[in-house]
């Protein structure tokens, strides 16, 4: 039967963006690794402009949101849309073009931003012609999946397909607005936006990225993948349609909490907050439906390496959404904002939710794509340990240093003036930056040995001859 | 295909079977929280503390440039610190261009909040109109490094350039890294001319005097020396009234 929908479904664009996202995670998180080292040991600039903090960062978060979590929602996308409406690829040609256009971005990302071309709007550095190229290849993306919706067998559209839906659309919205600016040289321009309207739209942006972008889209992957690997059906029918909406029409408005007490005015960030805390529910709503898929069955998480990794993915996500509305409760942006925490409460999201749920994904793709067992059970033991292990180090590291941070910027002396000077601040941080540099680098190791355990995998397949006979196969209708 | 697909029983239903309707109302109920949050911001007049404050931005006389280089080789000064809210001259608009370049604003922030803390730290809260010739703007979102959104004349020239050379030799605890080739690099007075026009087409006032005189100003000073005049400026363009209530 797996013989035969390698010759129904275009299982290769599958697989080159698959290959692509586990190379991707390893450049991200090493790049990561290394900026972090940075804040810990700032010798580690080398006095060189390339490799300096504030050039290098933006290539980190790139590689990780958009080569990363870009090949892995493309992949994933493009798979579930054909398992889920049981036809091939609308045009096997586009993908291809969705494929090679979306490398070139990520090329040319690295070849621009460690010489400082930027438009300095974070998450959305790169400079404007490349963003038409990002806005021509994602919606090339986009066609391709409703059109192959539009053809499908199946009579109703797959929940998952909703999500990817979702993300596509407020994605082009995004980008678009938020890019908006005047070029004045090939890779020089400034937003056409400024002060408060450019902060709003910014954040508008910047936390609908994580929204839906980090959200929706593996929100997707999890309505798929979840229910497959466990064998069962989504716990809840209704749950899913009620928390799709509330998260599409929530989500918006969220953006407004990160400029809390700013210039921003108050109502704009006030109503930020109000939302924010209500889309606990939404979040948990997915969060829930997701692990109770799983009610009656939790003994496959002892055997079921991907599960394991699906279901941690799941209770990360519970975590930092609820970590996330109360950030944005007034009293706690108040210590929170501009401090270490946030950078915690992104990487509880992007380490333990994305990662973990792409991970046990791909893992999953893996032995469906090339036809085979993975090489090593053992590795992927070993690397959900690392995985888990190395995140969980990265938040604690990050909650106590920006809590002390928040603390120590606002505490009083007897006498009633400030007790410390910033940089006693800075140079208390030390020891976390440290440990925050020490748990991404756990998290590397686990990676790295995902590459090695994927590209053994793909070897094993080609020498067994296992793909080449699923491809020679020819198709039972 | 259509043939084995059931009448909708609901609004639900019919989404889940039309793909088209589905993308619609997704596209309809994506677009709300948007709308409403910023389309207001540009239109109304409380958004912007000059409506009530004018005295905030700089009102110029005429056509004459913010600032220029006479016959003597001196510049002349249209303008002086507490005057108001101004665009940026040619110099401080390639020190914002380093600024940017170099990613500063991933370090530090440049808005105020109104806590008894910052204020004592930094100065006055942030205004709205302070930035608004900022394009893109520079708030930033985390303090790994203090916020300068008030940095301007709190510390020398020369501090200035050691610290960026290098920041350990003057604050010891420092995790910044430095900026050496800073020194090494020269502005081009034409490329700011060009930044100069696109940012006067989206809006910042600049008049012609202001643009033609950016290479005289700018030709022979270094990224450096440009950097430091943009940071010697940030704050110092409004002069504050503690008894004035600019945002309630």
């Amino acid at each position: 039967m797996q013989s035969s929908l390698e010759q129904k479904y275009d299982f290769e664009i599958v697989r080159w963006f698959t290959i692509m996202a586990v190379v991707y995670l390893v450049v991200g998180a090493t790049v990561g690794v290394y900026i972090a080292s940075e804040l810990a040991w700032p010798f580690l600039n080398f006095d060189s402009p390339y490799i300096s903090f504030g050039r290098l960062r933006p290539v980190h978060t790139n590689a990780v949101i958009f080569a990363f979590g870009g090949c892995t929602l493309m992949a994933t996308a493009f798979y579930t849309v054909q398992r889920t409406c049981g036809v091939r690829l609308w045009s096997e040609k586009m993908a291809r073009f969705t494929f090679w256009g979306w490398n070139a971005v990520i090329v040319l990302a690295v070849l621009t931003l460690p010489f400082g071309l930027t438009q300095s709007k974070e998450y959305a550095e790169l400079e404007w012609p490349i963003d038409i190229l990002i806005a021509v290849v994602w919606l090339s993306f986009t066609i391709n999946f409703l059109m192959t919706i539009s053809i499908r067998k199946t009579s109703h559209i797959y929940v998952s397909n909703w999500f990817f839906l979702g993300m596509m659309v407020m994605i082009v919205y995004l980008h678009v607005v938020n890019s908006l600016a005047i070029p004045v040289g090939l890779f020089k321009s400034y937003s056409i936006f400024s002060g408060v309207q450019d902060a709003m739209i910014q954040w508008w942006w910047g936390h609908n990225a994580v929204g839906f972008y980090l959200t929706a889209g593996f929100l997707g992957i999890m309505y798929y993948f979840v229910p497959k690997q466990a064998g069962r059906p989504i716990y809840s029918y209704r749950l899913s349609v009620i928390h799709f909406w509330a998260l599409m029409f929530g989500y918006v408005w969220l953006g407004a909490h990160h400029l809390q007490y700013t210039a921003l005015p108050d109502w704009t960030g006030s109503l930020g907050a109000a939302v924010s805390i209500a889309m606990i529910i939404p979040s948990w709503g997915g969060a829930v439906n997701g692990m109770m898929t799983l009610s009656g069955a939790w003994d496959r998480l002892r055997t079921d390496y991907v599960l394991r990794f699906l279901i941690i993915a799941l209770a990360f996500y519970a975590m930092s959404t609820f970590e996330g509305p109360v950030m944005a409760l007034k009293t706690v942006n108040a210590l929170s904002h501009y401090t270490d925490w946030t950078i915690g409460h992104v990487h509880s999201g992007a380490l333990g939710w994305v990662a973990g749920i792409s991970i046990g994904a791909i893992y999953h793709l893996m032995t469906r794509l090339y036809h085979t067992e993975m090489f090593s059970i053992r590795l992927i033991n070993f690397h959900f340990w690392t995985a888990t292990i190395g995140t969980v180090i990265y938040i604690v590291a990050m909650w106590v240093s920006g809590i002390m941070q928040g603390l120590m910027w606002r505490a009083y002396d007897e006498y009633g003036t400030l007790a410390y000077t910033f940089v006693e601040s800075v140079d208390a941080m030390h020891p976390y930056y440290a440990m925050r540099a020490i748990g991404g680098m756990t998290f590397l190791l686990g990676a790295v040995v995902m590459l090695f355990n994927v590209l053994m995998t793909v070897r094993k397949s080609v020498v067994s001859g296992s793909l080449a006979k699923a491809r020679a196969v020819p198709a039972v209708a | 295909m259509s043939e084995n697909r059931p009448k909708p029983k609901g609004f639900q239903e019919w989404m889940e079977i039309n793909i088209w309707g589905l993308l619609i109302v997704v596209g309809l109920v994506l677009s709300v929280g948007g709308l409403v949050e910023i389309v207001p911001l540009f239109f109304m007049k409380n958004t912007m503390e000059y409506n009530k404050f004018p005295e905030i931005v700089w009102e110029k006389s005429g056509q004459e440039a913010i600032v220029s280089v006479g016959q003597d080789g001196k510049e002349q000064w249209n303008w002086k610190p507490g005057d108001g809210v101004r665009p940026l001259t040619a110099v401080e608009l390639a020190g914002r261009d380093v600024y940017q370049r170099e990613g500063c604003y991933l370090c530090h922030s440049q808005m105020i909040r109104p806590f008894r803390d910052e204020k004592e730290r930094y100065g006055h809260y942030s205004l709205a109109s302070e930035s608004m010739f900022d394009h893109p703007f520079q708030w930033g979102s985390k303090r790994t490094g203090p916020d300068l959104a008030r940095v301007g004349g709190k510390y020398s020239d020369d501090w200035q350039r050691q610290h960026l050379h290098d920041p350990r030799s003057v604050v010891p605890e420092s995790v910044m890294p430095g900026y050496p080739w800073l020194e090494e690099s020269y502005l081009n007075g034409k490329t700011l001319q060009r930044h100069m026009g696109g940012l006067r087409v989206v809006g910042v006032p600049y008049t012609d005097a202001d643009i033609a005189a950016a290479p005289a100003l700018a030709d022979g000073k270094t990224e450096l020396d440009a950097l430091v005049s943009y940071l010697q400026v940030l704050g110092t363009m409004v002069a504050l009234d503690e008894s004035k209530a600019y945002r309630e």
